[in-house]
């Protein structure tokens, strides 16, 4: 492998680069950086002029649903989606069947991760924070973390109990690793099927109430301040009041970081009222007034980063009653199209922070090396094109699954390649 | 004269126009009803399916005759439950019946949103018969044609819907076409049972029937169901009736008559005393008979404009 990036818009979160310049990759490795540098014949031109190159982003929240729901997605779609979509790393949730609280499993991932992508793609871990995600008894995490595991969470299921949720938080505070909760008072939040609120009371729909979020989130507020070397992050934020719990734990100094999806921050509860399946997600969709304190905090760096939550489901599986569907969409296609359009096209982040939530965050939170661009490391980047026009379709997806409430939507800004490991993939 | 859509999901955005029309055909139809002979032939060679996916007794018997009534012929298809757990989906069961070439399917399920999924699936008229906690348009068409007949018109009537609202269709579907037609409209129940934010759908919140009998001209009773109280919304029916209750001994409070309307069935005793469901003015039974004639109207304007 032999690469020559030519005229390539650099942007380096971590050195504060910002520039134009040509890159030479020689199998995997950064061999030059440097301004308008030539090469021999056996080089492959890529001419990147008005593409941004960034270090390798990475989606740590991904439903990759194998083992167990092979007919969703696959570790072989789901990292063609995520390269599609611009990523050279996602974390793999653990509500796979069998979950992911066993080495076994967590191996079972991060091998065939490699197998599928040759390098293309990393597949890291999220592995359950209690036994069978049940909320009873603590997972191995010492064994998972050692096993390559770089996170816990339940996800899908909160950790409810209060006395479980304190000890898992003292117990993972040994290895540095983040606890990722999914905040929901489930007693609030029985047969609720969309945002509780004024949409909701028009459609007659069960709703979930934002503080249902709020309460889970405040309560292990109170449990990191008495255990505060744990790390604590919150998934999927969405509510007003959840940014205010998080904003205040911060100035406090607390462990605490959060995550929000480009569909949290791009749509409303309205839009629930076509009944479309696509729009059924948990959190749920909420009002304009939580987007709008959404995007004001990815600004002031309350939200740490964006995930997307890819959740793949068939069509057969979401095309019922809105009651009966299962919860949650694909992401990794749109994720940094919805993000350049919704956030950095309308002011509130530069492609700089945008870099950050999709790539430096998310590292630093998980303890994973940062991306180091410089001659003599490892190439691992991701090129994106952010003036690039787009209109988003579902059949052109890599993913197994095409459950995207944005079909059809016009979005500037698009991934058009990944180099991790010695392997590259462009769609200029 | 024809409706703007050709389904009917719900009175949410419908215009005034178009509930108008509704009416007055429907009063077209009553005088049908009143014949010796209550047959008239405009549906003939159409073929209607009832899907009932939850019980119900009277709208589906309503809804049978009236299409009886209008010469089309019918076939009726009763689930319990959800399509799922009968193992088959709504959409794969209501592409079987169409492919049998139904024109016109009248759907009452457990689920909001249930018909106007139905009408991305399949190219009959649809027409909601119920949807979950949603709507149930033709009742509220039935409601306000009873209180059009009792009162002449719908403008600035006052009327009050009691009881649960969270989990009433009827109350929404009543709020959106009463609130259309420019009538001032209240509810009054417990506080657990009225939904958020429901303020601002332009209707007054009570939560103390003393205060709502001075204020109205209707009340429109809504049944009350035990399974709320097992869920930790109201305490007993006990003191449900006590408190929200309509009974003589409150709606004599009134400076003149109320209206009593119920869509039934009537927990006799519990959201409504007997004597006032029995008393000379409860419209009952009316509400009733219309909900025939407005059924009528609904099938004849849909099933006539293709």
């Amino acid at each position: 492998m032999k690469l020559h990036l030519k005229s390539g818009h650099l942007i380096d979160p971590v050195k504060g680069k910002d520039t134009i310049v040509d890159i030479l990759i020689v199998d995997g490795k950064i061999e030059r950086i440097g301004k308008s540098l030539s090469a021999d014949r056996s080089f492959e031109t890529i001419d990147l002029k008005n593409k941004i190159i960034a270090p390798g982003f990475i989606d740590m929240h991904v439903h990759l649903r194998e083992p167990g729901y092979e007919h969703k997605e696959t570790i072989e779609t789901g990292c063609a989606s995520a390269a599609a979509g611009g990523f050279t790393a996602v974390c793999c949730m653990p509500n796979t069947n069998p979950a992911i609280d066993e080495e076994s499993v967590v191996r079972y991932v991060q091998e065939e991760g490699r197998r599928v992508t040759g390098g293309l793609v990393d597949v890291y871990s999220i592995a359950a924070a209690t036994k069978g995600r049940k909320g009873e008894e603590l997972s191995p995490m010492a064994e998972l973390s050692q096993a390559g595991a770089v996170g816990f969470s339940d996800d899908g299921s909160p950790i409810t109990n209060a006395e479980i949720m304190r000890r898992v938080l003292e117990y993972s505070s040994m290895y540095n690793v983040p606890i990722i909760q999914h905040a929901e008072e489930l007693t609030m939040t029985k047969n609720g099927l969309m945002n509780e609120g004024l949409v909701a009371t028009r459609l007659g729909m069960p709703g979930i109430p934002p503080i249902a979020e709020e309460l889970i989130i405040e309560r292990d507020i109170v449990l990191l301040r008495y255990i505060p070397h744990s790390k604590y992050h919150v998934a999927h934020i969405s509510t007003t009041g959840s940014i205010e719990c998080v904003r205040r734990a911060k100035s406090e100094k607390l462990n605490i970081t959060c995550e929000v999806t480009p569909h949290h921050f791009s749509l409303t509860d309205d839009a629930v009222e076509s009944f479309n399946t696509n729009l059924k997600m948990n959190p749920p969709l909420r009002t304009k007034d939580d987007v709008q304190a959404l995007k004001e905090a990815l600004r002031n760096g309350t939200i740490d980063v964006i995930v997307t939550d890819h959740a793949p489901h068939t069509i057969d599986e979401k095309e019922v009653e809105y009651a009966q569907a299962p919860f949650g969409i694909v992401g990794l296609e749109t994720a940094l199209g919805l993000a350049v359009t919704e956030l950095v096209n309308k002011k509130y982040l530069t492609l700089n922070q945008l870099i950050e939530k999709f790539s430096i965050n998310p590292r630093r939170i998980l303890s994973l090396p940062v991306i180091d661009i410089q001659e003599g490391e490892k190439a691992n980047l991701t090129v994106f094109d952010p003036g690039k026009e787009w209109t988003v379709d579902i059949q052109e997806f890599k993913s197994k699954s095409k459950n995207s409430p944005f079909h059809g939507r016009k979005l500037k800004g698009k991934a058009v390649g990944t180099i991790n490991n010695g392997k590259s993939r462009f769609a200029l | 004269m024809k409706l703007q859509s050709r389904h009917l999901l719900g009175l949410e955005g419908m215009r005034k126009e178009d509930i108008t029309l509704i009416l007055d055909t429907a009063a077209s139809f009553k005088e049908v009803l009143q014949r010796p002979i209550k047959k008239v032939p405009p549906l003939q060679g159409k073929t209607i399916v009832n899907l009932f996916f939850e019980s119900s007794t009277r709208t589906r018997i309503s809804f049978e005759l009236a299409e009886r009534r209008l010469s089309a012929d019918v076939v009726n298809f009763t689930a319990q439950g959800s399509s799922v757990s009968k193992g088959e989906t709504l959409k794969d069961t209501a592409r079987n019946i169409e492919a049998m070439k139904i024109d016109m399917v009248v759907i009452r399920h457990a689920a909001s949103g249930a018909p106007h999924f139905l009408t991305r699936v399949v190219e009959a008229n649809v027409i909601n018969a119920g949807d979950g906690e949603h709507e149930h348009p033709t009742q509220a068409l039935l409601d306000m044609m009873t209180l059009r007949e009792k009162f002449g018109k719908l403008e600035g009537l006052r009327i009050c819907l009691v009881g649960d609202i969270t989990y009433s269709r009827v109350a929404r579907s009543n709020i959106y076409g009463l609130k259309t037609m420019g009538a001032d409209v209240s509810v009054c129940g417990p506080a657990t049972l009225i939904p958020k934010n429901i303020e601002k759908l332009g209707v007054r919140v009570y939560h103390r029937l003393e205060d709502v009998v001075t204020q109205v001209d209707a009340l429109n009773v809504l049944r009350i169901q035990l399974e709320r109280q097992k869920s930790g919304l109201f305490p007993s029916l006990r003191e449900y009736h006590r408190f929200f209750g309509v009974t003589k001994e409150k709606v004599d409070r009134a400076p003149k008559p109320i209206t009593i309307m119920h869509p039934g069935p009537i927990n006799r005793d519990v959201e409504l005393s007997a004597d006032l469901a029995d008393g000379p003015h409860s419209v009952i039974l009316e509400q009733v008979t219309n909900g025939e004639a407005v059924r009528m109207a609904v099938l004849y304007l849909l099933g006539t404009s293709n």
